[in-house]
């Protein structure tokens, strides 16, 4: 039996008893951003430091995911109009404050944190269900795992770059020295040995959380109601629904806004989900010539 | 190595060719470093006073990782960015291994062996004291010290050591043994 | 504590998600902040104002615990009638000595008792009391008033104190709105009584201030009237920044302070034994065993070399006449009279206050010695610094030698950290360190060694302490390492037979045990290593008692038999922790209870009964003298009784509480490179019309050698930077992501722009109050470097600890880079001087 309804393509080559899918529940009203979760990463998978200098993103100077980053944390400061509808901040602070100063001829005394809030958010690649990168990918280099998720290759992936542009959140990106592309494994080589992935294990309030990806979303699910139920009615899950665009994450979160606040696609879709259903419809035959264009970059690599 | 057939094993049970076809050999036989490990040495965080603990992984006489320790009942298996950098602050080529000495008005350093630069420095202490020496004050009452020693540091460092430091400065006279705490 | 101490505050987390309420406290907002169900912004510099704000507010509406107020604090306590506060002599206390710059203690004493004897100490104003002694002087026993009526107990003085101290008050100082105060001070007395507990949490933004300490008494007052120390959920927490440093105060690396708090003795008042005994015990308390603890530390020291014959090597000991702390001793080096340095993982050419005059200092010396993982400023001063750069120092005429000695790390030694709840942790080596890289331990060690048999046939005087040291470690591994589990044996202790002692209460003062630390006495009871205790925190209760092991004897929690009223019995169920079992005649509960051991809470101490014996069964500060918290402090501070508002030592406003503007002990030094801001009301202070602060930042560690050499930390934080808000950057036409100066009258430093929201203006006594957030880890070493932040700040200290102010001062800030070359100090000198013409 697999573990979840939603087709995962690739999982059910393992069996009819195959590891429950794993991902993560990335908690972010509990995101302290500390960013541990990017050191930790950084030192169990090597990945190479890329200095970006100092960027004036509030405390974020490492901008996005990458082939150097697999973790990425992201930090929003916001004005929010009371009511908790948020209202990102302007363009420019300088203007914005002029503007007010003459207005106000000074300054009213604040209380509180009343009208500003700052948001920090882990970002990691999604596992998708329909993962688009996957589809595409003509060497085999990127496969679906055991534990269904996504992973490259170091040793198949041939740099050809497909993926790349196939990702609706643009997680995939090639290393400039090698060409290869490199992205986070969910720690494949740690869940091997029953560990939790080095950012999960790290991550000092649980704002990470791995496990099973049924029990994430129950637990998910739960956490929701309980700060609806506290009056975050902006809290919302991205990634939790299975009837999205790329059949629900393995990696899912809660947000506190919309998701483009955090620099998320709003609604992702498989770029190759179009494709897929004509290649269904085209029946075993499809899959076999895919097949073989994936044997044949095996055969040139080994 | 040879490769398993993947057209083969795909239409035995991987059809899409998305699973277990595309899984190279090294992937299949994939384990974490830390399964190599030769030893797991309990430790505790160095950087701030939180004092998570740490499980140290070695392998071959190399520390391949550090990572939080799960019993600790202070961190739970949690670290901060900075103690999850624990590894490299060890092992990052920029570390110093040798010792270096600059002499007066140089203006480069040169490396100094570690046992003549021990010899050196316990010539300066006892020639620093001599010269700074103070048995009693104008009035007669007894200091028994000098002021022309400093040390500065210990925060960083073991109780241990800084009981070593304490004490022998102490019995050499030196009072002006001081450490990030005053800071 | 978020972005310090992340790790430590998934617990803060965890009780938020179990209702409890999280109010953060700071100029700036921080990721602490954005957990917060309150951040509120204040004034940097102004905390002792608005924390007495909340004094007064819960003395006026009456929300004391007064059960735990009356039977556990010094509150009923009638203090001596010459006693005149602040509030009736503008801003001093009666004692005030204007010639000396320091007070008379004598008339902040209880009534009835014998003035502190200030007679032939005149090093002591410059010493500190030490405080930590709880010591009374002899006399009468204290004159206590049950009621809390009479006019000169405590509670009324301190009601006197705070009156000023209403929410309009602290709103005109710390620019934190009335109601915002009243919010506060009203969530803390509903998270407070029987049935509850508060806790505060702070760090270093409270003690680097010329009234530091003062601050943390502000908020113990607090506690000890809400009824929250010695309490499960309470109580007041340092969080202290390095891994050891709550050790490094243990076992001192601190000028003042032998190990276990025993004061150094000090030339004035202590020319023997008994003169240092007597002068440093009291008469009640555990510290009426001071002589036992003192005498088992020589004998660890000196062993057979130390009896009652030799006055038990009281000339061993060096003598203090002042105060010897780092800043004094910077001053020396400048002066040549420091001829060598040791810096042992510390970067003061980052960390200390006025880092600049620090650098200079250090090429006086004759010789330095630094050991470190990186070749960090300190060990860099002469060939790559500001001062190098501006042509201030030139590389050629630096005569200093300077050694460069990899240390070990964590990894490759064995050893016990101290963390900052008190609790011994060891550390296991890993590995051997590689090439020259050695501990500290090694390198004391083998110095030691290497001294002692250069001077072994001397005839000195002077250097019979050396010979005499016990100073014979096991060694082992392939650099002779000396074992660290041998020198933790010396810091427990041992009876002459070398049979391990298991606790404090052993130690003698006839020379039968030897003690390295009397307080760590027991963390290797029955030879065990207690501190390399790891029992799984999910295999044992809360309290993990079986993790670690904590000084004193164990104890998680200090002054526990607090968490039961008088009769023994728990506040209530819910908040019970350690409380007298009739039953089976003894302390029982979650945690070692605090206290004499099988001691009845209705214990009367008989007539002549000493030290211990002479606190009664329901007097649970044990450390006291009089077995009581002190809302007043008698003794043991060198600034006052009770904490009072001032001025930072540098501020753009005026005191408006007090004609006297800032702490009239503060330690100022008149020292070239050390020129201080006109403060308000002063000619020239218009030319630093802001507040500046510094802090730290999660992704670096404090002086940076530890971080900022590392590449996955100094990506995430690769620059210095500072941070205003929108309104100051308009002001002065700084742009988001470009330059920005920073100048004081020290020198001036540049930084990246942050304009954020996170800081706020304020509105402070009428105007407008801006401020600028520095943090202050980088250097020019490494691979994130930037100004030191600290460049700017001036030897201004806190008269009992010499803790520099560096939370707050005064500064301006312009656009752009700051000038390069000899240009730099012109244009410091310029800024001052306008400052002079122009300015009020």
């Amino acid at each position: 039996m697999t573990a979840t309804v939603i087709p995962t393509p690739g999982a059910e080559s393992y069996g009819p008893e195959p590891e429950p899918r794993v991902g993560f529940f990335t908690d972010t009203s509990v995101c302290i951003g500390c960013k541990a979760c990017e050191v930790a990463c950084k030192e169990w998978n090597d990945v190479p430091e890329e200095i970006e200098g100092f960027t004036g993103s509030s405390y974020d100077n490492s901008v996005a995911l990458g082939a150097n980053r697999w973790r990425h944390v992201a930090f929003i400061e916001q004005r929010v109009e009371v009511g908790g509808v948020s209202d990102s901040a302007p363009d420019s602070f300088v203007a914005e404050a002029a503007r007010q100063q003459l207005v106000d001829q000074g300054l009213e005394p604040h209380s509180g944190d009343d009208g500003f809030r700052w948001l920090m958010s882990s970002d990691v690649c999604k596992h998708c269900s329909e993962a688009a990168c996957l589809d595409v990918c003509p060497t085999g280099a990127i496969f679906r795992t055991e534990y269904e998720t996504v992973v490259v290759q170091e040793d198949v992936c041939n740099g050809c770059g497909y993926c790349v542009v196939a990702c609706p959140f643009g997680v995939l990106d090639q290393r400039r020295d090698d060409g290869r592309v490199w992205k986070c494994t969910l720690c494949y080589d740690r869940l091997r040995d029953d560990m939790e992935p080095a950012c999960a294990q790290a991550c000092p309030t649980d704002s990470i959380q791995f496990g099973p990806l049924d029990e994430l979303r129950e637990r998910a699910d739960r956490r929701l109601e309980r700060l609806h139920e506290r009056g975050h009615g902006e809290a919302r899950l991205y990634g939790r629904d299975t009837g999205d665009g790329v059949g629900g994450f393995g990696a899912f979160f809660l947000l506190l806004d919309e998701p483009e606040a955090y620099g998320l696609p709003p609604d992702p879709v498989a770029t190759t989900r179009k494709l897929k259903r004509n290649w269904a419809a085209a029946g075993i035959g499809a899959v076999a010539l895919a097949a073989g264009i994936a044997g044949s970059f095996l055969g040139e690599r080994g | 190595m040879a490769r398993s057939i993947p057209l083969i094993e795909q239409l035995r049970g991987d059809p899409s060719g998305r699973g277990r076809a595309a899984r190279s050999a090294r992937s299949a036989s994939l384990e974490p470093r830390t399964a190599r490990a030769d030893r797991v040495v309990k430790s505790i965080c160095p950087y701030c006073a939180v004092g998570c603990g740490q499980r140290v992984f070695v392998e071959d006489e190399r520390v391949t990782q550090i990572e939080g320790d799960p019993d600790s009942p202070i961190s739970r298996g949690r670290l901060c960015p900075k103690g999850a950098a624990s590894k490299q602050l060890v092992n990052t080529p920029t570390r110093l291994r040798k010792v270096l000495y600059r002499r007066p008005y140089a203006g480069e350093w040169e490396e100094l062996d570690l046992d003549r630069a021990m010899e050196m420095i316990a010539d300066r202490v006892i020639a620093a004291r001599e010269q700074t020496w103070e048995g009693e004050d104008s009035e007669g009452r007894k200091l028994n010290r000098t002021l022309g020693i400093a040390s500065l540091g210990g925060a960083t460092l073991d109780n241990e050591e800084n009981y070593l430091i304490k004490k022998l400065f102490t019995a050499l006279g030196a009072i002006q043994i001081e450490n990030q705490a005053r800071i | 504590m978020a972005e310090c101490h992340p790790v430590g505050f998934q617990w803060v987390m965890e009780a938020k998600e179990r209702g409890a309420k999280v109010i953060h406290v700071d100029p700036r907002f921080t990721r602490t902040s954005a957990m917060a169900d309150l951040h509120v912004p204040l004034r940097a510099g102004s905390d002792i104002a608005f924390l007495g704000g909340i004094v007064n507010y819960i003395l006026e509406h009456g929300r004391e615990f007064r059960e735990y107020v009356a039977a556990y604090t010094n509150a009923g306590a009638v203090i001596d009638e010459r006693f005149a506060d602040t509030e009736d002599l503008d801003g001093l206390f009666s004692g005030w000595d204007p010639e000396r710059g320091s007070y008379d203690l004598a008339s902040w004493q209880y009534e009835g008792m014998t003035p502190f004897s200030a007679a032939g100490r005149r090093d002591g104003a410059q010493l500190g009391e030490s405080a930590e002694r709880g010591q009374l002087e002899g006399g009468d026993p204290p004159h206590f008033d049950a009621t809390l009526e009479h006019p000169r107990c405590v509670f009324q003085l301190l009601r006197k104190h705070y009156r000023r101290y209403t929410p309009e008050m602290v709103e005109r100082i710390c620019g934190v709105p009335a109601a915002t105060l009243i919010e506060v001070a009203e969530t803390l007395c509903e998270s407070s009584g029987r049935e509850r507990t508060g806790a505060f949490v702070y760090s270093v933004g409270w003690t680097q201030h010329t009234v530091g300490v003062q601050y943390i008494r502000t908020a113990a007052i607090i506690q000890l009237l809400l009824g929250n120390i010695g309490r499960p959920g309470g109580g007041i927490m340092a969080l202290r920044g390095h891994a050891s440093i709550q050790g490094s105060t243990d076992i001192p690396t601190l000028f003042d302070l032998l190990p276990g708090y025993l004061p150094m003795p000090r030339a004035d008042a202590h020319q023997s034994h008994s003169d240092y005994v007597a002068d440093n015990s009291a008469a009640t308390g555990f510290w009426g065993n001071m002589e036992a603890y003192y005498v088992s530390l020589i004998k660890a020291w000196f062993g057979e070399h130390a009896g009652p014959d030799d006055d038990w090597c009281f000339d061993y000991l060096p003598k203090l006449t002042g105060n010897h702390s780092t800043y004094p001793t910077v001053l020396g080096m400048r002066e040549g009279k420091v001829k060598g340095m040791f810096c042992l993982g510390e970067n003061p050419a980052v960390g200390s206050a006025n880092s600049r005059l620090h650098r200079l200092a250090m090429a006086e010396l004759d010789w330095l010695v630094v050991r470190d993982f990186q070749e960090i400023e300190s060990a860099a001063f002469w060939h790559d610094s500001p001062e190098i750069e501006n042509g201030e120092l030139r590389t050629e005429d630096i005569a200093t030698e300077v050694f460069l000695m990899p240390a070990a790390a964590h990894t490759e030694k064995d050893g016990s950290f101290t963390n900052t709840q008190r609790l011994l942790q060891w550390h296991h080596k890993a590995v051997e360190p590689e090439d020259d890289r050695r501990s500290e331990l090694w390198f004391m060690y083998h110095l030691g060694l290497r001294i002692r048999e250069k001077l072994r046939g001397s005839r000195k005087r002077r250097d019979r302490p050396i010979r005499h040291l016990t100073w014979d470690y096991e060694t082992d591994g392939p650099h002779d390492e000396p074992r660290a589990e041998a020198v933790l044996a010396e810091i427990n202790g041992a009876r002459a037979d070398g049979a391990p002692l298991s606790s404090y209460t052993e130690l003698e003062a006839d020379g039968s045990t030897a003690c390295g630390c009397w307080i760590y006495c027991g963390c290797r009871a029955e030879g065990r290593n207690q501190a390399a205790r790891r029992r799984p925190g999910s295999e044992q209760s809360w309290v993990a008692p079986e993790w670690g092991w904590a000084w004193p004897a164990n104890r998680r929690l200090l002054y526990n038999l607090a968490s039961a009223d008088p009769d023994g019995r728990p506040w209530s169920e819910r908040k019970r922790y350690v409380w007298w079992d009739a039953e089976r005649e003894g302390w029982t509960g979650e945690d070692e209870p605090d206290f004499v051991a099988g001691r009845e809470p209705g214990y009367e101490p008989p007539e002549g009964a000493k030290a211990e014996d002479a606190l009664r069964g329901d007097e649970p500060f044990i450390m006291q003298a009089d077995g009581r918290a002190w809302l007043f402090a008698p003794a043991g501070l060198t600034d006052g009784p009770l904490p009072t508002h001032y001025e930072p030592h540098e501020s753009p406003f005026t005191n408006p509480l007090y004609a006297q503007q800032a702490n009239p002990a503060r330690e100022l030094y008149d020292a070239p490179d050390n020129d201080y801001n006109p403060t308000a009301g002063e000619p020239g202070s218009d030319a630093f019309p802001y507040v500046m602060t510094t802090y730290r930042l999660t992704e670096h560690h404090t002086a940076g050698a530890m971080s900022r050499t590392l590449g996955h930390l100094a990506e995430l934080q690769p620059e210095m930077f500072c941070e205003v808000s929108p309104q100051l950057a308009a002001e002065r036409g700084l742009e988001h992501g470009g330059w920005a100066t920073i100048v004081s009258s020290r020198t001036a430093i540049e930084a990246r722009v942050m304009v954020t929201d996170r800081i706020k203006p304020l509105r402070v006594d009428g105007r407008v109050a801006h401020q600028v957030g520095l943090p202050y880890h980088w250097g020019s070493r490494g691979i994130s470097t930037g100004d030191a932040a600290n460049d700017l700040f001036s030897l201004a200290l806190d008269p009992n600890v010499h803790i520099q102010e560096v939370k707050a001062a005064s500064c301006d800030i312009l656009a752009g880079r700051r000038p390069r070359g000899p240009e730099l100090q012109r244009f410091v000198a310029r800024h001052r001087e306008r400052g002079r013409e122009t300015g009020r």
